[in-house]
């Protein structure tokens, strides 16, 4: 088929510019207010780029002045930290449940389907004072240990362990490797791709969180991004937009960047849970 | 395996290397059953349980009260208003992006130059942080804002409307905002579905004389009709549930004057803030799941009935 440059075309292409415009943006204005002075970015001008941009935003920011170094350490500690967990746990889980039989597989399996449905904001007050009783509130546990494991993603690697071929793993088994070293060498390192799908949605998800630090997180110090952002913006009576939008590009760039890299795993890996 | 007998009455015994194996699978389940157990599990019943509770968040006391707060709910203003804002929410949120992502996910299914590239750029927003997201767009709609600017510039102003602090406006920028923000995740689920589309389907269509936009409603729409289901079901979810948003919008108020108090923000209110009802907040937080699963379950159901797709 070669394409000729028909009316229907040209609409798709003015569907598909005007669509990028609208995306691109709210995104370009961020990045340009993050290089302005605030009396610019309130004094109405509408070019996104202007003479009198600058670092000092950026510099303020990571000042001694602001905690937002501090917060972008936390979230990072929290976020690296959470997905580890996480690959581990589901994708153990997820073998247990593709790979090995024993008694009550299925009857686990049905009854993770049955939590999968349970919607995650019935799940805040319960888990908030489940956390004040172990005496977990204001602390990185309280962010991570509730999300060590994810149901979607154990489905997720199940069904990769129940379509991957048998044969290598018994093959490992002749040369003598135990069951053990045989998941952790042999059969982990093989699901690597379906595992990178896993943890980066996995990451985004603990870096762009903000119900949980929001409810268990009291003190400054312990603030993630998401957060410190919020805080950013509704702690001074007249905003400053200048700096939020500092400290808003700053929050976004480490996904863009994992994004542009790993491509490729976030078109496959849709996430399949119903939660943004 | 000492007698032929009892093997017989105990059909299985288990051998040594079945036994290796059991023990690896309830050890590899244990942490993931662990964490979800506390956190998912025993969350579900202690929720319940606090329903039927009166609870003192500083005091730690809980005194039964039956069906109290369940009771409550009838005749609290606030409920309902919650209700209403989530559910006007719903109604206009839902229908506009599964069409949007619809309309998107088939033109750049279509044979295009630099699909690749728009497809790069229509995902950004799932990426950014709800924080991050709303940050922006109150920037962009404060009086000063970008938004404001352009409507003076173009002659439709006079002078910037406060889109943030006005009742009538704060709801509808929330729901811009959702919109934009949720389209590429439904519209990367499309795609995927629309590449198991047989292209003979639109070939023999296109041999019949049936021109693009016939083609979009007589063969892609209903072709996708499975996928628009879990879509709109996905949708439904989320937008009922909607609650970063409105709290960094309001700062956890649901103002201006309530325009943007949606029922978990309300939940939210009743069990942290000053009025210290926390049974009643989980009262609010089941019944709101309780909807939530019977409309998942219909849906399903609907779609089950008639898939002939």
């Amino acid at each position: 088929m070669k394409a000729k440059l028909t009316p229907g075309r040209v609409a798709l292409y003015v569907i598909l510019v005007g669509a990028a415009f609208f995306t691109l943006y709210p995104f370009l204005w961020m990045v340009s207010a993050s290089f302005k002075p605030l009396k610019e970015i309130v004094g109405g001008n509408m070019s996104l780029i202007s003479p009198n941009m600058s670092l000092e935003n950026y510099q303020y920011i990571f000042g001694r002045s602001s905690l937002f170094t501090r917060w972008f350490f936390n979230s990072l500690f929290v976020s690296v930290i959470g997905t580890i967990l996480n690959v581990f746990i589901n994708t153990m889980a997820g073998y247990s449940l593709s790979r090995l039989s024993f008694p009550g597989r299925d009857k686990i399996h049905h009854l993770l389907l049955m939590l999968m449905m349970v919607p995650g904001q019935v799940l805040l007050i319960p888990n908030y004072l489940i956390l004040q009783n172990l005496g977990m509130l204001d602390s990185f546990t309280a962010l991570i240990f509730p999300s060590a494991a994810n149901i979607a993603n154990i489905f997720l690697m199940r069904q990769f362990f129940m379509n991957f071929p048998k044969d290598v793993e018994e093959a490992a088994s002749i040369d003598g490797l135990g069951r053990y070293a045989r998941f952790f060498r042999i059969s982990m390192p093989l699901a690597r791709p379906t595992i990178a799908t896993q943890a980066i949605f996995v990451f985004m998800g603990f870096w762009n969180n903000f119900t949980a630090p929001m409810l268990y997180i009291k003190s400054e110090t312990k603030y993630t991004l998401t957060l410190g952002l919020q805080s950013f913006q509704s702690q001074n009576a007249g905003t400053m937009w200048n700096q939020v939008m500092a400290a808003a590009c700053i929050s976004v760039l480490p996904i863009i960047v994992i994004y542009l890299i790993f491509n490729r795993f976030f078109l496959v890996g849709v996430r399949m849970d119903g939660e943004k | 395996m000492s007698g032929n007998t009892k093997a017989a009455a105990k059909p299985r015994k288990h051998t040594k290397t079945q036994l290796a194996e059991f023990r690896q699978g309830y050890l590899f389940l244990t942490p993931a059953l662990i964490v979800l157990g506390i956190f998912i599990g025993a969350a579900v019943l202690f929720v319940i349980y606090l329903s039927f509770h009166k609870v003192n968040l500083f005091t730690g006391q809980y005194t039964f009260v039956g069906l109290e707060n369940y009771m409550r709910l009838f005749s609290d203003g606030m409920a309902r208003t919650a209700l209403k804002n989530t559910l006007s929410f719903a109604v206009v949120v839902v229908p506009i992006q599964t069409i949007l992502s619809l309309i998107i996910a088939a033109v750049l299914d279509s044979n295009i130059k630099g699909r690749y590239t728009f497809r790069t750029i229509y995902f950004l927003p799932t990426l950014t942080s709800s924080s991050a997201l709303t940050i922006i767009f109150m920037f962009m709609f404060s009086v000063t804002g970008p938004v404001n600017n352009l409507l003076i510039k173009m002659g439709f102003l006079e002078t910037g409307i406060n889109f943030l602090n006005d009742p009538s406006f704060a709801l509808k920028v929330i729901m811009v905002m959702n919109i934009w923000s949720t389209i590429p995740q439904y519209t990367t689920m499309y795609l995927a579905s629309l590449q198991d589309l047989p292209g003979g389907m639109y070939e023999a269509a296109a041999i019949d004389g049936a021109g693009p936009v016939r083609r979009f409603w007589a063969i892609t729409v209903p072709y996708l009709k499975p996928i628009t289901t879990y879509v709109l079901l996905t949708s439904i979810i989320g937008t009922l549930q909607m609650f970063d948003q409105a709290y960094i919008f309001s700062n956890g108020s649901g103002g201006p004057a309530n325009s943007t108090l949606t029922v978990s923000l309300l939940v939210y209110r009743y069990a942290f803030g000053t009025q210290n009802a926390m049974g009643y907040a989980a009262t609010m937080a089941i019944v709101l799941a309780v909807i939530i699963m019977i409309v998942s379950f219909t849906s399903e159901k609907l779609n089950a009935s008639d898939s002939d797709y």
